[in-house]
């Protein structure tokens, strides 16, 4: 079932969480809402889910074409799931996830054996099957989450909100359960969104990442699109590192500017760290003098910092282990860089 | 070697802390309390029972632990209602109201009854709007059951605040998101989690209700067979010099309490049964 929020504007006081944002989600995509703190994203999820209004007036939210915004959370069909679980302690794993079911006008609620059944399918599901009799205190957090999931999938929702599902779990779980979510995903085609701070989270699962920013929406596209194509100085920064350069017309010199939007409407050059190359300092080829100052290793890839000669910024380069082999230098070395060009092979067009 | 091993903590000490403990327990509460055991023990089992299960007597414990559940229980319901209201919603004034809830805590008893009595009689403020109702308040069993619910207050509300402020929201909206209503929510998901907490807020309101003394004898009107409390009748044996008769109507209320109160605290340890690790 297809999402679209038109004109959504939320106000707390005095603070703007949201400016007259849009939002559209195709049926059955997975959407990551990615931004930092404060830029509203938790806010607009949300709205989605009838758990906040937007303000008197503006913008609607409609479900498969449908006006949901005066409808009540209860009734929208959708699932929604926590970021710190929001479990039921006092209730078993199964008693937990039932709850929907059993909170139904008795003319709409299932026979418990029918429940039962539900609750067993559910936890063969999210694999927990034999956790049923478990108080939610006895779980790890990475299974909690899964009840937490259970649970919302148990009254059949239309849509699946999660409210930075794997915020609160240690970074190999977090991996884990992300990829599992997106199988999961695959298997259901539950239209889904997904609210998260974490771009590396954002960009290995969703389908579209829509990032956004200080209540707006910055860029939405496929993950490729915003992370090769950056429409805003923001997102540059915002996804992955980004050398931020002053010097437009040296770098012009060594390879395109014009790449992926590098120049951007502030007149300064995004390039992320892989697109710049690094070569010893011969006399009579091209490049930005620096100095080799730092090397830090991580995995097979290593990050350079090298001191402009000119103008002193710092510059960050990635390059591979074996290229820093071959290239043979040395701390406080004079090097060149150069602005490789960008790895996109799909409408390449610059701004 | 010692005797109870602890798993190892931060903070060293557990023999000593534990001495300390038992040592200190002692002295405060069961060296006292014995001495109303040993004393009642020198009684013969005739005149023990005379003292304790006479027509007056039997009265007294029914109004006393009568008055004390009722008001205890008054208290959890609107306790539980207050508590809610000062900590869900911010409202002018709501610091005041939190201050005053302590009030029964602070003043002294005697003056609470003798304010409750004023109050309350065919002259009173309130009472003079009751009494053409019919409605009696000073000087029968419904001036005892007001002057308990008045001191037994602040123990519920003290006990729920911080449950209800460590209570997510989130629980709430999980639970309206999952279709239930208003009434659901209430009862299948925040009530459980308040329960361990009502239960302690209404055995120490039962617990001081019980012993409560200096409010209850003005307003009661102390009646024998009516409005008379077990602690007065206590303190009427003394006045007679009749030691005996009062320690064992001690005993047996003591003996009562302790029962009830280990009852109470096995009822929260179930309500709690959810909450290992």
């Amino acid at each position: 079932m297809s999402i679209i929020a038109t004109g959504i504007t939320k106000t707390f006081g005095r603070y703007k969480a949201l400016n007259d944002v849009d939002l559209v989600v195709p049926s059955g995509k997975l959407v990551a809402l990615l931004g930092p703190s404060g830029s509203g994203k938790t806010t607009l999820l949300r709205i989605i889910a009838g758990l906040e209004h937007a303000d008197e007036g503006s913008g609607k939210i409609e479900f498969h074409g449908q006006d949901v915004s005066r409808v009540p959370a209860g009734e929208r069909g959708v699932g929604f799931v926590f970021q710190h679980y929001a479990l039921f302690r006092h209730m078993t794993v199964a008693d937990n996830i039932a709850f929907g079911l059993r909170v139904r006008p008795r003319t709409q609620r299932p026979s418990e054996t029918k429940i039962a059944d539900r609750v067993g399918e559910l936890l063969k599901l999210v694999q927990l099957d034999g956790l049923d009799r478990r108080f939610p205190s006895q779980l790890s957090g990475g299974q909690r989450q899964r009840v937490a999931l259970a649970r919302a999938l148990a009254v059949e929702p239309k849509v699946l909100l999660l409210d930075e599902p794997f915020g609160a779990l240690d970074a190999k779980v977090r991996k884990d359960l992300r990829r599992w979510l997106r199988q999961f995903h695959d298997e259901i085609q539950l239209t889904t969104i997904f609210v998260t701070h974490d771009q590396e989270e954002a960009l290995e699962i969703a389908d579209d990442v829509v990032i956004m920013n200080q209540a707006k929406v910055e860029q939405v596209g496929t993950p490729q699109e915003v992370y090769d194509r950056p429409t805003t100085p923001f997102v540059y920064q915002f996804l992955g590192n980004v050398n931020v350069l002053r010097d437009v017309a040296a770098w012009s010199t060594t390879g395109p500017i014009h790449d992926n939007g590098r120049l951007a409407a502030d007149g300064l050059l995004y390039v992320r760290p892989h697109d710049i190359a690094v070569s010893r300092h011969e006399p009579g080829t091209l490049g930005v003098p620096a100095v080799f100052r730092h090397v830090h290793t991580a995995g097979s890839q290593t990050s350079l910092t090298l001191e402009l000669l000119h103008t002193r910024e710092t510059v960050e380069a990635e390059i591979s282990r074996t290229e820093l082999a071959e290239l043979n230098i040395k701390l406080n070395d004079l090097v060149l860089l150069r602005l490789r060009p960008s790895h996109t092979f799909q409408h390449d067009y610059a701004i | 070697m010692s005797l109870f091993t602890s798993r190892r903590s931060a903070l060293p000490g557990f023999n000593l802390s534990l001495g300390y403990t038992v040592f200190y327990l002692s002295l405060i509460v069961l060296v006292p309390l014995s001495a109303v055991f040993l004393k009642t023990a020198g009684m013969t089992w005739e005149s023990f029972t005379q003292a304790v299960a006479s027509p007056r007597v039997i009265a007294s414990y029914k109004i006393t632990f009568g008055a004390s559940f009722l008001a205890a229980l008054i208290n959890m319901v609107f306790g539980l209602l207050l508590a809610w209201v000062l900590v869900r919603y911010p409202f002018p004034g709501r610091k005041v109201i939190d201050a005053l809830v302590d009030l029964p805590f602070a003043l002294p008893t005697a003056v609470a009854g003798i304010a409750l009595t004023a109050i309350y009689s065919k002259n009173g403020w309130i009472g003079q709007f009751l009494e053409p109702l019919g409605i009696h308040v000073a000087f029968t069993e419904l001036g005892v059951l007001m002057a308990l619910t008045f001191i037994g207050l602040p123990f519920v509300v003290r006990t729920l605040q911080p449950v209800i402020e460590e209570l997510q929201p989130e629980i709430e909206e999980a639970s309206a998101s999952l279709g239930a209503n208003r009434w659901q929510t209430i009862t299948r998901v925040i009530l459980p989690e308040l329960y361990p907490a009502l239960l302690t807020g209404f055995a120490l309101s039962f617990a001081r209700a019980l012993g409560e003394y200096g409010s209850v004898v003005f307003i009661s009107g102390n009646m024998p067979m009516r409005t008379e409390i077990v602690p007065l009748l206590i303190i009427t044996k003394l006045e007679q010099y009749d030691y005996r008769g009062a320690t064992a109507i001690a005993a047996v209320m003591l003996v009562a309490s302790f029962l009830l109160l280990l009852v109470i605290n096995l009822l929260q340890k179930w309500s709690r049964r959810y909450h290992r690790v």
